[in-house]
């Protein structure tokens, strides 16, 4: 039996990803009177850890540990499968707990805006990432891996994660936690060349040099890129900071440098190819007309206007088609208001805050990129809700988060929920849902095998083992 | 015998060299019973686990070179951290200096991970991967006497401290800093934390 604890600060978390639960972590350590309620939408926690991290890079989700750890505090608990903006409002959640705070990330994706964007053919990034990483809601995206050529829009670590997805070898795919039905998909792939196409040059590509490093040692896979795309580009490497520096001394030997004769063997033998093409931005994607699929995509020609970060691609008139059958646009993600009510910034797809509290609305917060925007690793967001956090401990010891007021947390939650007829996976739920996972990849020498859950009605189903 | 011998030396090296954290020493565990998540991870045996405790002894050269040493030494200390007898040849003084710019001594052994120690002693270092190259966020300054006495760092170090903020020349990973006796005295600095002051919630990009 447990006692309405009179000085509890409560506080609820919308979205387990990173920023959800460092803040979590933080707000636990800071203070022995807080209780933290993690709602997320998914029966299942981590958010982008666990679908958007690509499945060969199983080190980045180390940090899961440390979220289970959080996860498993007395102070702090999780319900699953509950929507926010559909099951519970926020301001519902505003009535129950003494401070909410926003973390729910960027489910929707920055579209290209050109025609024949809709095509069968052409897919976002974020669909592209979520359905090889067994996102329900991209179960049956069915890529079309049927052409030779693939062109990838945008030039970040997220399109370098799909074309070594598309590119990599199966011997590797298959020992990571990629999916069986997306293994299943790519084996049977025609996809030899990945084009990764940018609006700017070399010197302001988004990704960073550990996946560039990765392309270039990808076994099988030959780099082919366009040497005039890199002139004048040396000259500009001492003025740039180390890590762009690093970056595009890599870049420019890939590009120029001739290699020696057991690389130059190895490149040969190759049947797989990937390049970075600059310059250039979609224009519209070609139709093959008798079947409406995608056929090509046809790109502007640019010049760059100045230099470094800021430089801006101008077009220059001329326009270039590429034959191909797949077309994956990865310029970015992109922040949704779940509630009519948030200050949203609609141009920059955040919430309006400063230090991570929500403008004009006592008692919000928000973490993550929901909170900046969504570019950043896992590093970013963790000092991004720490900072949050600290804004909130900041309230509670100051008193503007005035915790003589009674609130009911996660029981006034849970009437509402039921009501609804909304059941809430906890914690203990996923890790069972965890414990078949780890077994059912073991028996198949994966790290796991993801299940397929669904929400609402899906999710009993899984609740039966 | 010579089987058991060799699993309890394979435990006390990776204990001994931290490849694995010891979550006796975690705030969480100290305050609330934490059952960890990673102490679960090192029961579980499965094998994405055994993976994970070869990746540990991958991603530090120096930790490879530990182990024998540390066969032999156990044999009179036990484990780790649990014995009140120190020999002084083991014991490495070194200094953290924590975001608020508060120094905190901390005696630490040959063979420590600078990472985890300082987990082990409340200090806030986050170690997202683990120990596995792959984050940034172990990242601290090391001071300019001890710096020239580390070895290089790894391509893949190098890579990941490209993504860290406010990177200095006296940058390194703190997970991969081994301690060695020639490291008396290293002074440990964790980077100041910058509030985002920025109204718009513009980030500043880091260089």
């Amino acid at each position: 039996m447990t006692s309405q604890k009179k000085n509890t600060f409560k506080v609820c978390i919308v979205g387990s990803g990173p920023a959800g639960f460092y803040t979590a972590q933080q707000l636990i350590k800071a203070r022995q009177d807080v209780e933290v309620d993690i709602y997320e939408r998914l029966p299942v926690p981590f958010g982008l850890v666990r679908f958007g991290v690509a499945p060969d890079h199983p080190e980045v989700k180390n940090v899961i540990n440390t979220f289970t750890q959080t996860a498993r505090q007395s102070r702090c608990s999780f319900y699953g499968n509950v929507d926010v903006g559909t099951d519970v409002s926020v301001e519902e959640l505003r009535q129950a707990y003494h401070a909410v705070v926003l973390s729910y990330g960027a489910e929707g994706n920055r579209t290209m805006g050109v025609p024949g964007e809709d095509l069968a053919g052409v897919h976002a990034a974020k669909d592209f990432v979520g359905w090889y990483n067994g996102l329900p809601s991209c179960r049956q995206l069915r890529p079309d891996l049927s052409s030779e050529t693939a062109v990838i829009l945008g030039q970040g670590n997220v399109a370098l994660d799909v074309a070594r997805v598309l590119l990599s070898p199966l011997d590797i795919l298959k020992m990571t936690d990629i999916t069986q039905p997306a293994l299943e998909a790519l084996a049977e792939s025609q996809v030899r060349r990945v084009l990764i196409v940018g609006r700017r040059g070399p010197v302001q590509v988004a990704c960073t040099v550990k996946e560039v490093r990765e392309m270039v040692n990808l076994p099988n896979a030959r780099p082919e890129m366009v040497g005039a795309d890199f002139e004048g580009v040396a000259e500009a490497l001492k003025d740039l900071p180390r890590p762009r520096k690093r970056l595009t001394e890599l870049m420019l030997k890939t590009a120029l440098e001739v290699p020696g004769e057991k690389e130059q063997q190895r490149r040969s033998e190759a049947s797989h190819a990937w390049g970075f093409r600059f310059f250039r931005s979609p224009v519209e994607i070609l139709a093959d007309p008798e079947r409406s699929r995608t056929a090509g995509i046809r790109l502007a020609v640019n010049r760059l206007e100045g230099s470094g970060e800021g430089a801006r691609a101008v077009l220059t008139g001329e326009v270039e088609d590429v034959t191909c059958g797949l077309v994956i646009s990865s310029i970015g993600y992109k922040s949704l208001p779940i509630d009519p009510s948030l200050p949203f910034d609609s141009r920059k797809a955040i919430v309006l805050n400063n230090m991570g509290r929500v403008q004009r609305a006592a008692g919000l917060y928000c973490s993550g990129w929901l909170k900046t925007g969504p570019t950043g690793v896992i590093a970013t967001t963790m000092n991004n809700s720490f900072d949050t956090a600290r804004s909130l401990v900041e309230d509670m010891d100051l008193g503007t988060l005035d915790v003589s007021v009674v609130k009911p947390g996660s029981q006034s939650v849970a009437a509402l929920l039921e009501k609804r007829g909304v059941k809430p996976v906890t914690f203990s739920d996923w890790e069972k849902i965890d414990r078949v996972e780890l077994s059912r990849g073991e028996a198949v020498g994966k790290p796991r095998e993801k299940l397929s859950v669904t929400d609402h009605n899906g999710h009993r189903q899984e609740m039966a083992l | 015998m010579a089987a058991a011998a060799v699993r309890s030396s394979m435990g006390l090296t990776l204990r001994l060299s931290r490849a694995l954290p010891d979550c006796s020493n975690c705030p969480f565990h100290r305050s609330n019973g934490c059952v960890s998540g990673v102490s679960n991870l090192q029961r579980r045996g499965s094998f994405d686990s055994f993976r994970t405790i070869n990746r540990h002894l991958q991603t530090s050269k120096e930790t490879l070179t530990v182990p024998l040493l540390f066969v032999f030494k156990g044999l009179y200390h036990g484990e780790e951290g649990r014995s009140n007898a120190e020999d002084p040849d083991d014991v490495v003084n070194v200094v953290y200096v924590d975001r608020s710019g508060q120094r905190i001594p901390v005696k630490a052994k040959v063979g420590d991970n600078v990472m985890y120690l300082a987990q082990r002693h409340g200090i806030e270092l986050e170690g997202s991967c683990e120990a596995s190259l792959a984050c940034s966020t172990c990242h601290v300054y090391v001071n300019s006497s001890h710096f020239d006495k580390l070895a290089e760092p790894d391509e893949r170090e190098d890579d990941m401290l490209d993504m860290a903020p406010m990177l200095q020349e006296n940058s390194r990973l703190g997970c991969q800093i081994i301690l060695k006796p020639e490291l008396e005295g290293i002074e440990l600095t964790l980077p100041k934390v910058t509030r985002n002051f920025y109204v718009d919630g513009h980030v500043p990009k880091p260089h």
